[in-house]
């Protein structure tokens, strides 16, 4: 391979300077608290300490939480995009901005406003009163963190699965009802296959920050359903324990990276055969 | 032997925005024929096809099959397939799994349809290609991979859309003979749709000519030629020179300033008409036993003939012939009764068949310099005094 000029070399030098800085100095300082006790001598005790039954248990609870939320959002998603891709291309833009709308409102906005709506003396549980139902109890409920994830991370659904959507060559579709393939077969055996990329991408960038989310959780579960990001939260914020803040960090990276990695694989695969 | 009507289209009609797709067109087609919707583009032939297929609603009109009307009919019950523009062939599926989705949706047992994709295969010159990505195919394959999962299904009726148009010249060729030897064997209704009237003429059993919406004329492929309806007709399959005439009597025409015998009757006395010449129906001679004489503007070697362009008062004429003249030389034109064709006067009229705006000459007279430019015309003066 020929020595690249100077010039390429100045013009890659902010984007390297840039990832050293703010990505690989980052992951050496985790695995540096990760690796060592309050004195900074090396130990794998941090890791240690996370093989207990309280720990286990946050995790399982934070990958199934994550789970649900992710496939929960898919079959939202999935029509809605579906919907979105067949409307004309001037109500595809509106309909995409007011998907993203709520993204354009705090985070944390949003995650009180949820309990406003969902409190036992909130919006709905008001409602409920006047025409003479519940109260439901919904606030500090595992459905309600799910909810929490599932209203805060489905525009990263649908956007892909759109995009994958409004690029799919309608011809495809008039073929498969071509060859006797009515709706619902079309939709099963060329639509769905041909929009496994967009399905991918919605999975993991739904998956990954619900995995890894804070806040959501305190707020809308009152304590009751500790997650892995709230856990790593309260390690830096309160306990002042970086070492084991970090080494939970660490673990959830590795749990990312063998889920993003089965996900891929799958990606991969040869598509199957009609049934 | 008494042919089946199959497919019948009566005052079929469409618009898109208010402009006029399909102008109330009529169109019968026949068990095993090889019909093909030739035109230029934005003339309703594709738009007729998937009408057919299914995929377009017309707005008026009715569309029978076997004598029932399937207007309601969503394409995936109707009884053709069809081989689309570009192939459409499924991304995500292997050669064999593509040849198989038709039959696997009528859930016949996977041995039956091994043998069905086996012999699919065979007879598109496919072997060994059932785990081939199809996105990997050349053109070509591509082609052959989307006929077979279109007649795998055995329709009653296949139809083509501008198939051939994504290949190199020499494999056009070759894929129209095979097509057509496809249609023979299997003995399924064609229809075709080109704007490639060589293709028309070499494959079709019935051509229907389409422009702006409505079918000009519909015959076999020698009938169009020979006898072309109106000038559009003349003028977009094979070469014409087109002139205004006068139909003196039956048998007489006058045109270009000279009355010739004709083999056509049936006009009005001095009827006005359009005279289509075929450019390799003219015979060149000697200037002074001419029925005709003008000057040679250019002549282009085309290999099995020099195509030639004559000025003739005005008028550019193309001629073929296999006898070099020279440019700027005199010559004189032989027309026999019957290499004259009358045709009424039409819409199209006045919009097809003289030589003058020739692209060849154009691409020629534009790498002229100015100097050049100016001798040359001054040359065509001297030329239009003369005469």
């Amino acid at each position: 391979m020929k020595k690249r000029s100077l010039l390429s070399q100045a013009a890659a030098a902010p984007h390297i300077v840039w990832s050293v800085l703010f990505i690989i100095a980052p992951l050496l300082f985790v695995a540096y608290y990760a690796l060592t006790d309050a004195d900074g001598n090396f130990t794998l005790s941090n890791f240690g300490s996370l093989f207990t039954a309280e720990y286990l248990e946050i995790f399982l609870r934070s990958a199934c939480f994550a789970f649900l939320a992710t496939v929960i959002c898919l079959v939202i998603a999935y029509p809605v995009a579906y919907f979105i891709s067949k409307t004309s291309p001037k109500t595809q833009k509106l309909l995409i901005v007011l998907v993203m709308l709520p993204q354009w409102m705090n985070f944390l906005i949003r995650t009180y406003s949820w309990m406003a709506i969902l409190e036992d003396t909130g919006i709905i549980n008001t409602v409920l009163g006047w025409v003479g139902l519940g109260p439901v109890h919904m606030i500090n409920t595992a459905g309600a963190v799910i909810l929490g994830m599932v209203y805060n991370f489905l525009p990263y659904m649908i956007l892909p699965i759109y995009t994958s959507l409004s690029k799919l060559d309608p011809r495809f579709v008039e073929a498969s009802a071509d060859l006797g393939c009515n709706a619902f077969g079309t939709l099963l055996h060329v639509i769905l296959p041909l929009s496994r990329s967009g399905i991918i991408s919605g999975i993991t960038m739904v998956f990954v920050p619900s995995i890894s989310t804070f806040y959501i959780s305190q707020k809308l579960g009152g304590g009751n359903f500790d997650l892995i990001g709230d856990t790593i939260e309260r390690q830096f914020q309160s306990a002042y324990n970086y070492n084991l803040g970090a080494a939970i960090s660490f673990v959830l990276m590795v749990l990312i990276i063998v889920s993003m990695t089965v996900m891929n694989r799958f990606g991969e695969e040869e598509g199957g055969v009609v049934a | 032997m008494e042919k089946n009507k199959i497919i019948e289209l009566k005052g079929v009609a469409k618009e898109y925005d208010g402009e006029i797709v399909l102008d109330s067109i009529d169109l019968d087609i026949y068990d095993k024929e090889f019909v093909t919707l030739l035109g230029p583009s934005g003339c309703g032939k594709t738009t007729t096809l998937r009408i057919i297929g299914g995929f377009v609603k017309p707005d008026s009109g009715e569309l029978l099959f076997d004598g029932v009307s399937v207007i309601d009919v969503p394409p995936h019950k109707r009884p053709v397939n069809t081989v689309f523009q570009k192939y459409a062939l499924f991304p995500h599926l292997n050669v064999y799994d593509n040849i198989a989705f038709g039959l696997r949706l009528k859930k016949m047992p996977e041995k039956e349809i091994y043998d069905k994709v086996e012999e699919m295969l065979a007879m598109v010159n496919l072997r060994g290609f059932e785990k081939r990505n199809v996105n990997l195919l050349s053109g070509g394959q591509q082609q052959r991979v989307a006929i077979a999962r279109a007649l795998i299904n055995s329709p009653r009726v296949l139809l083509l859309d501008e198939p051939l148009g994504a290949l190199d010249l020499k494999l056009r060729k070759d894929m129209q003979n095979e097509l057509k030897n496809i249609q023979k064997k299997t003995g399924i209704t064609f229809i075709y749709v080109t704007h490639d009237q060589e293709e028309a003429l070499s494959m079709s059993d019935k051509v229907v000519v389409m422009a702006n919406g409505a079918i000009q004329q519909i015959g076999t492929p020698t009938d169009i030629y020979n006898e072309p309806v109106n000038a559009f007709v003349a003028d977009f399959i094979g070469e014409s020179n087109i002139l205004d005439g006068e139909m003196l009597r039956d048998f007489r025409v006058k045109f270009a300033g000279t009355e010739f015998d004709c083999l056509d009757k049936g006009f009005e006395p001095n009827e006005k008409v359009d005279v289509v010449i075929r450019p390799e129906d003219v015979d060149v001679v000697a200037p002074d036993k001419g029925m005709l004489c003008g000057v040679i503007s250019s002549v282009t070697f085309k290999g099995v003939h020099y195509e030639i362009i004559v000025n003739i008062g005005g008028f550019k004429w193309m001629i073929q012939t296999t006898d070099y003249a020279a440019p700027n030389s005199k010559i004189g034109l032989y027309i026999e009764p019957d290499a004259i064709h009358i045709m009424k006067k039409s819409e199209f009229s006045d919009m097809f068949g003289d030589y003058s705006t020739y692209s060849e000459e154009m691409d020629h007279l534009s790498d002229l310099t100015e100097e050049e430019m100016e001798y040359l015309s001054e040359l065509t003066e001297e030329e239009e005094e003369s005469e």
